[in-house]
């Protein structure tokens, strides 16, 4: 048996492949490196991190963690991050509840309820999340009343000052107590939970009729009723289907956030864009925000496989 | 799986080489040599603001006009005689410096607050041209909310654009007098002052001049009034990247050049005459000079030793200028102020042309 | 198909004491939201914004004077449009129009009949528009009965050549050059930009994404490894901050005045972007594709170029389409993140257009519109898809669980 020729032998050919890719990858981020230091000290300017502790002198519009325009960058960033923390958080919940219930209800015996999440579904998964932030803010909330002519629904308040939950009164004109949302906060989580529900609906549709019909008429045989025979029977069988998919609405949800910007809530991205322009270090800024969101990312990513590891050993 | 590895590696290889070859260009950052890229290119690339009326904003024929918007063209007037060779990119306050540094725009001419941090090396590393525009920043209220003073701000939202010296400004005096508030910040000014008017602060802040220019498109220009308070210095003024004194240089006396134009009485009416009347004059050695007719001063700047009569011919002095877009001439009939001539007992002064 | 009796209806609503309440409940809060709407759309509701601003809203600030190439354009695409539908459809029945095919002509009908004139078109506009129609309806009904029995098979193998020149053509007469007066991108905007970079971004997001996709699943570990580096840091970033990169920030990685227009660069960033879940849907596919695929062709004497491109591939994507089709429903709502960086795209031009004290207030109807108009063009998308997976369910594939 003769030797292959060299270019017959994948093995090697592999080889070279990959260290011609290899040298074109270093090629190009070299390259691009030499431009980013060359246009950097034409310009001046050095990357650093130093200036995360420089005063930020900006003030922010809402945070949880305490923040005053005398603290740093740093922590100016911080409680960005934890303002898209409340929105991830917040936005979890809600649309996970609103979700599972669209889901569950597009298999009820009801055709109205059945025609009502599917239209919901199908109506909003169709239009942009950023055409209906905008809407939401611009054409919903920002034309609510002012404050001594208050929108009254049960435990809740709206208003052009804010929106506002568990029983607020009011006081020389303006509502004061219960728990406030600014109409930022409020029309950012409107717009990201009804959008992240649509499709976590459909991830909770596919996770409920991946079961066998045999269960619900197993269940119905044993006197259950549809919806504990839902609750005790289907979902936690569905869940095994549902959890996975989860994770990647979660991820989108996270992301999306950022589209605070478009509205005026001070989220990471919104007190990034102010931070880089006042120290003028959008490269830095630009790689803490890639590192943070990442990270996020991650986060969320780690806790759905932990979900996805409990549903699935319930099984056996 | 073997037999997928071997197309896709050489189509990615490909892929990468090529990009490879795209950025190995000729090594030339954002500040080299600017000046003669742009003669090169033929055309001036310039960010503005581009929805402020008087400064940069678009006219019902979609051409731009306004202060900052005359500065580009100034400056391609100079370069290629025709105030047109300009191409405008509209940028964002949060995103100008940005794309300033990275080589998007050669001038940015866009109401920007000279600031130490922003021009030193250290901080934003950029070079200011001369002021073009002394302004103050100011409060806007609606007249029927009865506020007169920034007292009466306390515990009130306040509508402002982010990225700009007025939310530091805003910070800072609030600070001071220990009044409480709420900001509320928004990309564009777009945004900021739609916000405004649909109710969702009680204040506006922002330079003085800007708030009295979107004032004049507002449906009800009478219901809104500045408060008397002046919270910060606003010289405003173009900028390019430090490091580049040849672009900077050449922006710096164009600038100069129609000040001066006004000191010495030239406007783009006259000027034919005074050209004429500098070539027949020997004597007139300073008119000589500043219109080109002898010495190298265009030529020390590495433009063209009729840069002058070029500029005021297209765009006219200062003082035209002002009046045009901003002043008695405009919509927005501002107060000529700090802006007068010195020879008025106002800010603007060019240094000698010699 | 048999249609739900009266009784069967009652008694799905009305069968016990809850669904009774239910179906009350929700049928008010229906009533309820319909007169709400109603109302609104007709009390308070000003839509002469959207009448004011039609033009506007489709084609951005394109230079009036170069609109007859876009009408050029528009009429090159529907003709194409006529033939091809006329092709695909044609072979089907000899005789007649199918009866889907009549009620899309009719709908196309009422819509071109009703629409220009509510939004008050010129009349030369609207005449241009039936004009149109007409051209689509007779070019259809030539091609269907003529073209589709001689040259039917023949014409539709170099169809797609035919579609690729249209749109290179469509691109010339958009951006001018050789020999048009130039338009620049940054002029290009509205409706007609949307779609435009939409497109765009999908014919080159599609192949980048599939060598993503077999560099993943590669052997050689370096590919590998690039690879999912890319597709995860890709998806791992929102959009917005990856749009600014591309805006503000690539001037400082090239030499200098190499950085191409913005509208460029924003259409490269979505294309890398968008080639990320593009390969992440065509995986799913390549993990259907038995290995005894592979073997048979193998043994067949196949190169491995051929393996992928006659064997591999057509099945894998098969399978992936519906993955793939979602994919461009999300870049076409992502092109909406333009608005944020400045470009005028649908969104943008609309807020633009909103920024204008004329029209202060007035969100809610062109906010509405651009909903309607986004809703259509996504629907049409997934409801295509659904009908071109019914064609090539042929095989039993199925995207095998990750």
């Amino acid at each position: 048996m003769t030797a292959l020729p060299w270019w017959r032998d994948s093995r090697k050919v592999g080889w070279l492949v990959q260290a011609a890719v290899g040298l074109g990858l270093l090629l190009v981020v070299a390259l691009l490196l030499s431009n980013l230091e060359h246009n950097l000290t034409r310009a001046g300017l050095r990357l650093t991190l130093g200036w995360l502790n420089q005063p930020a002198g900006f003030d922010i519009a809402e945070t949880l963690l305490p923040y005053r325009a005398s603290d740093s960058y740093g922590r100016a960033l911080l409680a960005g991050l934890v303002n898209t923390l409340r929105v991830v958080g917040i936005g979890l919940v809600l649309a996970t509840g609103l979700g599972v219930v669209a889901g569950a209800a597009s298999f009820s015996t009801n055709p109205l309820l059945r025609g009502l999440s599917r239209t919901y579904v199908e109506v909003v998964r169709n239009i942009p999340l950023l055409l209906q932030l905008v809407f939401w803010y611009f054409a919903v909330f920002l034309t609510l009343p002012p404050a001594n002519q208050a929108l009254q629904l049960p435990g809740l308040q709206l208003a052009k000052s804010g929106v506002y939950l568990l029983g607020a009164r009011l006081v020389n004109g303006e509502l004061v107590g219960g728990w406030r949302l600014s109409l930022e906060l409020a029309a950012l989580l409107t717009g990201l939970v009804i959008y992240s529900a649509a499709f976590i609906a459909e991830v909770v549709r596919g996770g409920i009729a991946s079961v066998p019909k045999g269960q619900w008429e197993a269940a119905e045989s044993l006197g259950l009723k549809p919806l504990a025979t839902l609750r005790l029977v289907v979902l936690p069988q569905a869940l095994r289907v549902i959890v996975p998919g989860l994770n990647s609405q979660y991820i989108s949800l996270a992301k999306n956030s950022s589209l605070a910007v478009a509205i005026g809530y001070p989220d990471l991205y919104a007190v990034a864009e102010t931070t880089l322009n006042q120290t003028g270090r959008g490269i830095e800024v630009f790689l803490l925000l890639m590192a943070v969101y990442l990270g996020l990312d991650l986060c969320i990513s780690v806790l759905m496989n932990g979900l996805e590891r409990l549903v699935s050993l319930k099984d056996r | 799986m073997r037999s997928f590895s071997r197309t896709p590696a050489a189509l990615l290889l490909g892929l990468l080489f090529g990009l490879g070859g795209c950025a190995g260009g000729q090594d030339q950052g954002p500040g080299a040599g600017r000046l003669a890229a742009i003669k090169a290119r033929g055309t001036l690339s310039c960010g503005v603001d581009g929805k402020l009326p008087g400064f940069s904003y678009q006219d019902s024929d979609g051409k731009y006009v306004g202060i900052d918007v005359d500065v580009c063209r100034a400056l391609a007037a100079a370069l290629f005689n025709d105030p047109n060779k300009v191409e405008y990119r509209e940028l964002t306050s949060s995103e100008r410096f940005t794309a300033l540094a990275s080589g998007e725009v050669d001038v940015l001419s866009r109401n920007s607050t000279r600031t130490l941090s922003r021009d030193a090396s250290g901080g934003n590393g950029l070079e200011f041209a001369p002021t073009i525009y002394y302004d103050g920043q100011g409060v806007m209220v609606p007249v029927a909310s009865g506020i007169t003073s920034l007292k009466q701000l306390a515990g009130k939202t306040i509508c402002t654009e982010n990225g700009t010296t007025t939310e530091l400004n805003l910070a800072d005096r609030f600070r001071e007098q220990a009044i409480p508030y709420t900001p509320v910040k928004y990309q564009t000014g777009d945004q900021t002052y739609a916000a405004y008017l649909q109710g969702r602060c009680a204040a506006v802040t922002s330079d003085r001049s800007q708030l009295a220019a979107k004032k004049t498109s507002f449906p009800d220009p009478a219901a809104h009034t500045l408060l008397p308070d002046v919270l910060s210095k606003e010289p405003l003024g173009p900028v390019t990247v430090n490091n580049d004194s040849g672009l900077s240089d050449a922006l710096r006396w164009v600038l100069f050049a129609t000040m001066q134009a006004e000191e010495s009485g030239i406007t783009s009416k006259n000027i034919k005459e005074k050209l004429a009347f500098a070539k027949a004059n020997p004597n007139q050695a300073d008119l000589r000079r500043f219109l080109g007719v002898e010495g190298e001063l265009g030529q020390q700047l590495g433009l063209p030793a009729d840069f002058v009569p070029r500029i005021i011919a297209s765009v006219g002095n200062y003082g035209e200028i002002y009046s045009r877009n901003v002043g008695s001439e405009s919509k927005l009939k501002l107060d000529r102020g700090l802006n007068r001539s010195y020879k008025d007992g106002g800010l603007i002064y060019s240094p000698p042309f010699r | 198909m048999s249609r739900p009796s009266l009784q069967s209806w009652r008694r799905q609503l009305f069968g016990s004491v809850p669904d009774t309440l239910l179906s009350l409940g929700l049928g008010a809060l229906l009533v309820w939201a319909a007169w709400g709407f109603l109302h609104w759309a007709f009390g308070q509701a000003q839509w002469l914004v959207l009448r004011a601003n039609a033009a506007t809203l489709t084609i951005g600030r394109y230079p009036e004077a170069q609109e007859w190439r876009l009408w050029l354009l528009l009429g090159l695409l529907v003709s194409l449009t006529g033939l091809s539908w006329g092709l695909l459809r044609g072979r089907a029945t000899a005789a007649g129009w199918p009866l889907n095919d009549r009620i899309a002509a009719g709908l196309l009908s009422l819509l071109t009949l009703v629409v220009p004139p509510l939004l008050a078109f010129g009349g030369l506009n609207q005449l241009r528009l039936l004009f149109l129609l007409g051209l689509l309806l007779l070019l259809r009904g030539l091609a269907g009965r003529w073209l589709a029995h001689r040259w039917g098979q023949r014409l539709a193998q170099s169809w797609p050549l035919v579609w690729a020149g249209a749109y290179l053509l469509g691109l010339w007469l958009i951006g001018g050059g050789l020999g048009l007066t130039p338009v620049r991108p940054s002029d290009w905007g509205g409706l007609m930009f949307t779609l435009l970079i939409t497109s765009l971004t999908l014919l080159l997001a599609l192949p980048l994404g599939v060598l993503l996709a077999l560099g993943r699943r590669s052997e050689l570990p370096l590919l590998r490894w690039v690879s999912v580096a890319y597709i995860e840091v890709i998806r791992g970033a929102p959009l917005i901050t990856l749009l600014f990169l591309g805006q503000n920030l690539v001037g400082f990685l090239l030499p200098g005045g190499l950085a191409p227009d913005r509208v460029w660069r924003a259409a490269a960033v979505l294309t890398g972007f968008a080639a990320a879940y593009v390969a992440e849907a065509v995986r799913g596919g390549l993990n259907a594709v038995p290995r005894g695929q592979l073997e048979a062709s193998r043994s067949l004497g196949l190169s491995t170029a051929h393996t992928l491109g006659l064997v591999v591939l057509p099945q894998a994507l098969k399978v992936a389409l519906p993955a793939l089709v979602g994919q461009c429903i999300a870049l076409l709502q992502d092109t909406t993140l333009l608005s944020i960086i400045g470009l005028f795209d649908l969104l943008g031009i609309a807020r633009s257009v909103l920024a204008n004290p004329d029209w202060l207030g007035r969100y809610a109807e062109v906010y509405l519109l651009l909903a309607v108009l986004y809703w259509c063009s996504c629907s049409a998308l997934s409801l295509g898809s659904r009908a071109l997976e019914q064609r090539l369910s042929s095989s039993n594939l199925r995207p095998a669980h990750r």
